[in-house]
C-alpha cells in the first residue's frame, strides 16, 4: 500500500504555464519550454512512497527537487498531475483541506532550520501542536517529549539562536516530530550543518525512524548522504526523474551517463554489500569428500582454493591446493582434514566492513539468514568493486534475482 | 514650409491644474459638511489632549517625560530629557510645545492606523504593491506646503487642515517599511508556517508581524518625524503650537524669537525620535531574548 502516489506531476514558473505543459505533453523535451517566459521545474514525476520507507530525492541544486517537495503538502500548487496521500488526492483540495491534511498528517524539517527567533525552544517544538488547537499544557507536555527524543532535555527555555547548527536542526526535528504526523518531508534537512555534525544528524535519523517507522520523503543533493539514508532513491535532472532504486541498484545499474557520472564520486565501499561483489559458489566441495576429488574440483575448475559445506549447505572452511595435496600425501580420507576455517559474513555486509574481515589468502563466505553459503568474495572482487563503475554490471549479471 | 510647421508645433497648453481645482471645488461642493465634521472632531480631539497634557503642574510633566525617557532608554537619556524639557519651559514654549506634541501624536496614530494595512496589504498582494506604490511615491515627493491649499479647502483653518496635510505626508514611509519588513521575513519561516497548516491570518499575526516588527517600527518612527516637520510647518495656515510661533517670528524677522521657537522644535524632535527608535528594540525577538536572559 504506497502512502504517497505522484502521477505526472509537471511545475512550471510563468504566466503561461499551462500552455507550457500543454506544450510539454505534446512532446516538447527538456526544461526549454517552447513557451517564453516560462520555466520547467518539475516535468512528468511519478513515483510511489511506500508507508514507513525513507525515500530520498537526490539531485543538484536547480534539478527541481525542492519545487517536488513543496508540492507533495501544496506549498506549491502543482500545474498539472496528481498527488495523492494514501487514497485522499491532494491536488484536487481546497486551501482548508490542505491545510487540516498538513495538520494531520504531513509535518516539514526545513534546509535552514526555519526556527521562529522569538519563540523559546519548547515553543518552537509546539508549534505544530498549537496550530493543531490543542491545550496548552498538553502541547508543552508532548513537545517536551519530542525534544527528549531528540536529545535536547534542559534546552527548551533557550532561543534557538542560542543552540548551535545541529542542535537548532534537531529542535526543527522535534517540531515536525512533535505534531505526530505519518508523514515527513525533510528538505536538505542536514546540508547546512558541517561533516560531522550531519554524519551524527544521519544516524539519529536512522535510529529514530527504526523506532517511529514514519514515511519520510528527504531531498538532498548529497549522493553519500542520500544512500546511506535512503531505501530508495530518486535520482532528479533538470525536473526530471532519471531513475529510481535502491542504492545499490544506482550504483551497480545507473540508468544512463548522467548517474555513471554522478556515482563515481561516491563512497562505493560504503554502499555495496558483499552480496552485490561475491561470486556465486558455483563449486564447493561437501565435508565427506576426499582431498582427491577437492583437487580434482580445483583443477578443473582452474581455482585455488575451494569452500567445504556440510549438509546443509553452510560452509564449514576452504582448502587450499597445497594443503589438499598435502592431505593426499597424508592419505587423509576426508576433505576437512587439511580444510581452514573462513570468516562467514551476511549479505547485507557493507563491502567496507569486509576488509577487517578478509585477511590471509582465502575467501570470505557469504552466507543467508540461514547460514547457508550464498557466495564467496575474494580479494580481488573486493578491490575491483572499488573501481570503475563500468565493470559493475558484468559482475552482477551472473547473479540470480 | 513644412519644415518651419514642425518645428514651430508646441504641446498644448494641458490644463491638469484647472481640472485639479475643479475637482477640489467638486469635492467641497458635496462633500462639505463631512469635511466641516471631520475638522471639527480633530480640532476637538488635539485641544483635550493638549488640555491633558498641560493639566498637571509643569515641572510634574517634566518628571513624566524624564522617567519615560529613563525607563525606555537609561539615565542618560533621562538626565538629557529632565533639562530639555526644563529649557523649553526656560523659553515659555512649554504649552506649544504640548500642543504641537499632541499635533504629531494625533497625526501619527491616524498616519499608522492607515499605513500599516496598507503595508500589509502591499506585501500580500504584487497587485495592490503595483498600486500603491506610485501614489506614495506621489504623496511623499510633492512640496511639503502643497498639501496644505487643498486641505484648507476643505477643512479650513486651523488644527484640521494641519493634521490632515500631516497624515498625508508622513504616511508613505509607514507604508513602505511595513511592506518591506513583512517581505523581508524569511520564506522558510513562512512556509513552516504552512506545512505545519497555520492559515494566512494566523501566519501574519503570529510569524509575520512579529518578525517584521522592527522594520514596521522603524516605519513609525518616520511617521512621527515626519509628522513633526509638517504639524512646524502647517503654523502657515494657523495650526497652532511651535509652528504657528515660528511662523510668526518668520514673518515678522523676530530673529531671536525666531531661533528659541527653532530649539524648542529641534528639543521636541530628538525626545521624540529617541523614543520611538527605543520602542522598537522592544519587539518580539528582543522580549524573547529577554525572557531567556540572553544578550
Amino acid at each position: 500500500m504506497p502512502s504517497i502516489q505522484v502521477e505526472n506531476l509537471y511545475k512550471v514558473f510563468g504566466r503561461r504555464a499551462d500552455e507550457a505543459v500543454r506544450g510539454l505533453l505534446s512532446g516538447d523535451d527538456g526544461t526549454e519550454t517552447a513557451v517564453p517566459g516560462t520555466t520547467a521545474a518539475v516535468v512528468d514525476v511519478s513515483f510511489d512512497v511506500r508507508s514507513g520507507e525513507i525515500f530520498v530525492v537526490m539531485g543538484l541544486s536547480g534539478s527541481g527537487k525542492s519545487t517536488l517537495l513543496r508540492m507533495l503538502n501544496g506549498i506549491l500548487p502543482a500545474t498539472h498531475g496528481r498527488v495523492q496521500l494514501d487514497d485522499v488526492e491532494l491536488t484536487a483540495m481546497s486551501a482548508r483541506q490542505i491545510r487540516d491534511m498538513r495538520k494531520r498528517h504531513m509535518s516539514m524539517v526545513f534546509q535552514h532550520f526555519a526556527l521562529f527567533p522569538h519563540r523559546s525552544v519548547l515553543q518552537n517544538a509546539a508549534y505544530g501542536l498549537q496550530i493543531q488547537g490543542l491545550g496548552k499544557h498538553e502541547r508543552l507536555e508532548r513537545a517536551r517529549q519530542a525534544l527528549s527524543l531528540v536529545g535536547l532535555d534542559g534546552w527548551e527555555d533557550r532561543l534557538p539562536e542560542q543552540l548551535s547548527g545541529g542542535m537548532q536542526q534537531r529542535v526543527g526535528l522535534a517540531r515536525a516530530l512533535a505534531a505526530d504526523t505519518d508523514v515527513l518531508l525533510m528538505d536538505e534537512a542536514f546540508s547546512a550543518l558541517d561533516p560531522l555534525i550531519r554524519r551524527e544528524m544521519q544516524d539519529q535519523l536512522l535510529s529514530l525512524q527504526r523506532q517511529l517507522g514514519k514515511t519520510i520523503v528527504f531531498i538532498t543533493h548529497d549522493l553519500n548522504e542520500a544512500m546511506r539514508l535512503g531505501d530508495r532513491i530518486a535520482v532528479m535532472r533538470s525536473g526530471r526523474i532519471v531513475q529510481i532504486g535502491t542504492a545499490e541498484a544506482i550504483l551497480t545499474e545507473p540508468a544512463d551517463d548522467y548517474v555513471s557520472e554522478f556515482v563515481r564520486d561516491v563512497d562505493r565501499a560504503r554502499v555495496l554489500t558483499a552480496r552485490s561483489v561475491m561470486d556465486k559458489p558455483l563449486h564447493t566441495v561437501p565435508s565427506s569428500a576426499s582431498p582427491d576429488e577437492a583437487l580434482r574440483t580445483m583443477d578443473e575448475q582452474q581455482l585455488s582454493t575451494v569452500v567445504v559445506v556440510d549438509e546443509t549447505g553452510a560452509p564449514v572452511g576452504a582448502v587450499q591446493e597445497s594443503d589438499a595435496r598435502e592431505a593426499v600425501r597424508h592419505r587423509r580420507s576426508t576433505v576437512d582434514a587439511a580444510q581452514r576455517p573462513v570468516s562467514r559474513v551476511r549479505g547485507d555486509t557493507a563491502v567496507s566492513e569486509l576488509f577487517t574481515a578478509a585477511s590471509g589468502p582465502l575467501p570470505l563466505a557469504v552466507v543467508d539468514e540461514h547460514g547457508t553459503l550464498i557466495g564467496v568474495v575474494h580479494q580481488a572482487a573486493l578491490l575491483a568493486a572499488l573501481g570503475e563503475v563500468e565493470r559493475a554490471p558484468d559482475r552482477t549479471e551472473g547473479e540470480d534475482r | 514650409m513644412r519644415a518651419t510647421a514642425v518645428a514651430d508645433w508646441e504641446v498644448p497648453r494641458i490644463p491638469l491644474g484647472e481640472r485639479f481645482a475643479d475637482l477640489v471645488q467638486w469635492l467641497q461642493d458635496n462633500f462639505g459638511d463631512f469635511f466641516t465634521a471631520i475638522s471639527e472632531g480633530l480640532d476637538s480631539a488635539v485641544t483635550s489632549l493638549a488640555e491633558l497634557l498641560t493639566w498637571p503642574p509643569t515641572w510634574v510633566m517634566i518628571l513624566v517625560f524624564a522617567l519615560l525617557a529613563l525607563w525606555l532608554r537609561g539615565w542618560k537619556f533621562g538626565i538629557a530629557a529632565l533639562l530639555g524639557f526644563a529649557l523649553l519651559d526656560g523659553l515659555d514654549s512649554y504649552d506649544s510645545a504640548m500642543q504641537t506634541l499632541s499635533l504629531v501624536l494625533l497625526a501619527g496614530i491616524v498616519a499608522v492606523a492607515i499605513a500599516v494595512p496598507l503595508g500589509i496589504l502591499g506585501a500580500r498582494s504584487d497587485t495592490a504593491s503595483r498600486m500603491i506604490k506610485p501614489v506614495m511615491d506621489f504623496l511623499q515627493t510633492v512640496p511639503q506646503f502643497i498639501y496644505l491649499i487643498p486641505a484648507v479647502i476643505f477643512f479650513g483653518i486651523g488644527v484640521g487642515p494641519g493634521i490632515v496635510a500631516t497624515v498625508m505626508f508622513a504616511l508613505a514611509p509607514g507604508v513602505r517599511l511595513t511592506e518591506l519588513g513583512i517581505r523581508q521575513v524569511d520564506r522558510e519561516m513562512v512556509e513552516a508556517g504552512e506545512a505545519f497548516g497555520s492559515s494566512p491570518t494566523r501566519i501574519l499575526t503570529g510569524i509575520q508581524i512579529p518578525l517584521a516588527m522592527p522594520s514596521i517600527m522603524a516605519g513609525v518612527n518616520q511617521i512621527i518625524m515626519l509628522s513633526l516637520s509638517m504639524v512646524v510647518i502647517a503654523g502657515m495656515v494657523g495650526t497652532p503650537g511651535l509652528g504657528a510661533d515660528v511662523f510668526e517670528a518668520t514673518t515678522r524677522l523676530q530673529l531671536g524669537a525666531g531661533f528659541e521657537y527653532g530649539v524648542s522644535v529641534v528639543i521636541l524632535a530628538i525626545y521624540l525620535d529617541r523614543i520611538t527608535a527605543s520602542m522598537s528594540a522592544k519587539s518580539a525577538v528582543s522580549r524573547a531574548r529577554r525572557l531567556a536572559g540572553a544578550a
